[in-house]
């Protein structure tokens, strides 16, 4: 049977990792590459590693760092963060990625994803969305939920498949950093009408969220930070967790 | 050894030879039949779309260098769909290297492609010395293999399939070795000690 997927994320600005950890026994917490490694050890379903460098080489540090994980790392992995043009994916994918997760500039150009799908195949076309509840419903923000858009949460995702987009990562702005559960309404929402796969982001805080936001939310995926990054929630843990609920994951 | 990787136009060859280089061993990326005919070891991935695949191949005569090699091949993902007779995924005549057809997972219920760690079962042959039954590896496909003789492991996916076969020197598995953490890792030692 198909498991679910846990996928820990890790944000990276200048090749390092931004948030502390309080891993014992890493000799450079900072490090990406050994942090990805601590993960994948741990039995990490995959990686995504968003990129918040703001620099002008910020496509060299990225290839670099991919380079370097890629060597390392025996799992898939994700890469996203400022990818805006054909040539920024063909850049991530040729120095090891598996897929891209694209942002705003698949709001802005939405064949962006096409031309992705059509030279790379849909399997690395990660369509991230980051979602916020306003009065009119689950809307589309960009700029990490800072500008928002007249776009319906749900009906984007559906657009961003037929565009070409092969799986979702779907993130609730407010959810996000409560750790008080994911948003399980909404995923469940897109998840089930969707013909992709759909990775639920923002608001763990406990394993019981993991369990329900794969049972309630449908999930394929749940990613999720700061609960692994500070060994509040143990992977192997999770996942014996997650096997005794009678959900399918990989140990 | 020498290891040489197929060079077409549907490789994710990165993760190939990355995943080669951590068991100590170094590959060359090749176009060349000479060059591969050289090999002890040839690797055939791929990623991508079964016709324009098999366009790009015979263009350079490399179906038919593929198709003579005596030496292990390991087909990987599209590159163990090319071994087959042909693909629905646009009508591809495919190598022929086994009789078996490569059908579309059907609409409807599932979401495709399959994609993420499933198990794997049945499991005969060199390739699968040291792994269990039920072990998890990483998959990405929308198509899968039909059943026949050839098959030395089967998956599930709504359906079954063969998720791994055997045939005289050419191996293939559907799943990704190179991405499927220690269990692949094993069947990529095992198919260099072939």
């Amino acid at each position: 049977m198909l498991a679910k997927r846990i996928i820990p994320c890790l944000d990276v600005k200048d090749g390092r990792t931004v948030k502390g950890t309080n891993f014992i026994g890493l000799r450079d917490a900072g490090d990406p590459v050994e942090l990805a490694a601590r993960y994948s050890d741990e039995g990490a379903d995959e990686l995504v590693f968003l990129d918040i460098t703001a620099t002008n080489d910020k496509r060299k540090t990225l290839a670099e760092l991919v380079r370097r994980v890629g060597k390392e790392i025996n799992i898939p992995f994700t890469v996203g963060g400022g990818i805006s043009e054909v040539d920024d994916i063909a850049a991530m994918l040729d120095a090891g990625a598996d897929k891209v997760s694209i942002n705003t500039a698949a709001v802005r150009d939405p064949h962006l994803l096409t031309r992705a799908a059509e030279n790379f195949g849909s399997q690395c076309v990660v369509l991230a969305i980051d979602a916020k509840q306003t009065e009119a419903g689950w809307r589309v923000f960009l700029n990490g939920g800072r500008i928002a858009t007249e776009l319906d949460a749900s009906e984007w995702a559906k657009q961003g498949e037929e565009f070409g987009a092969g799986e979702i990562l779907l993130t609730s702005m407010n959810a996000d950093g409560t750790k008080g559960g994911f948003e399980n309404g909404l995923t469940r929402q897109i998840s089930t009408s969707a013909g992709i796969p759909v990775i639920a982001s923002g608001g763990a805080g406990s394993i019981d969220d993991f369990a329900d936001v794969f049972l309630a939310g449908h999930a394929d995926a749940a990613l999720a930070a700061s609960v692994f990054h500070f060994g509040e929630i143990g992977i192997p843990d999770l996942k014996s967790f997650l096997r005794m609920r009678g959900i399918a994951v990989r140990i | 050894m020498k290891v040489a990787i197929v060079r077409y136009n549907a490789g994710n060859t990165a993760s190939v030879v990355n995943a080669l280089g951590r068991l100590g061993v170094e590959s060359v990326l090749t176009d060349s039949a000479e060059e591969l005919q050289a090999a002890d070891k040839v690797i055939f991935p791929g990623v991508g779309e079964a016709s324009s695949a098999m366009r790009f191949l015979k263009a350079r005569g490399l179906d038919e260098a593929i198709r003579g090699l005596r030496q292990p091949v390991l087909g990987i993902c599209l590159g163990m769909q090319l071994m087959c007779a042909s693909s629905e995924e646009n009508e591809a005549e495919c190598l022929g290297i086994v009789p078996l057809r490569v059908r579309r997972f059907p609409a409807g219920g599932l979401k495709v492609p399959h994609m993420g760690w499933n198990t794997i079962s049945n499991l005969k042959g060199k390739l699968f010395a040291g792994i269990e039954e039920a072990a998890y590896v990483y998959f990405v496909h929308g198509y899968y293999v039909e059943s026949g003789p050839e098959a030395v492991a089967y998956s599930t996916y709504g359906l079954g399939f063969t998720t791994a076969l055997e045939y005289e020197n050419f191996h293939a598995v559907q799943f990704h070795p190179e991405r499927s953490g220690a269990v692949g890792e094993r069947i990529l030692k095992n198919f260099l000690k072939l």
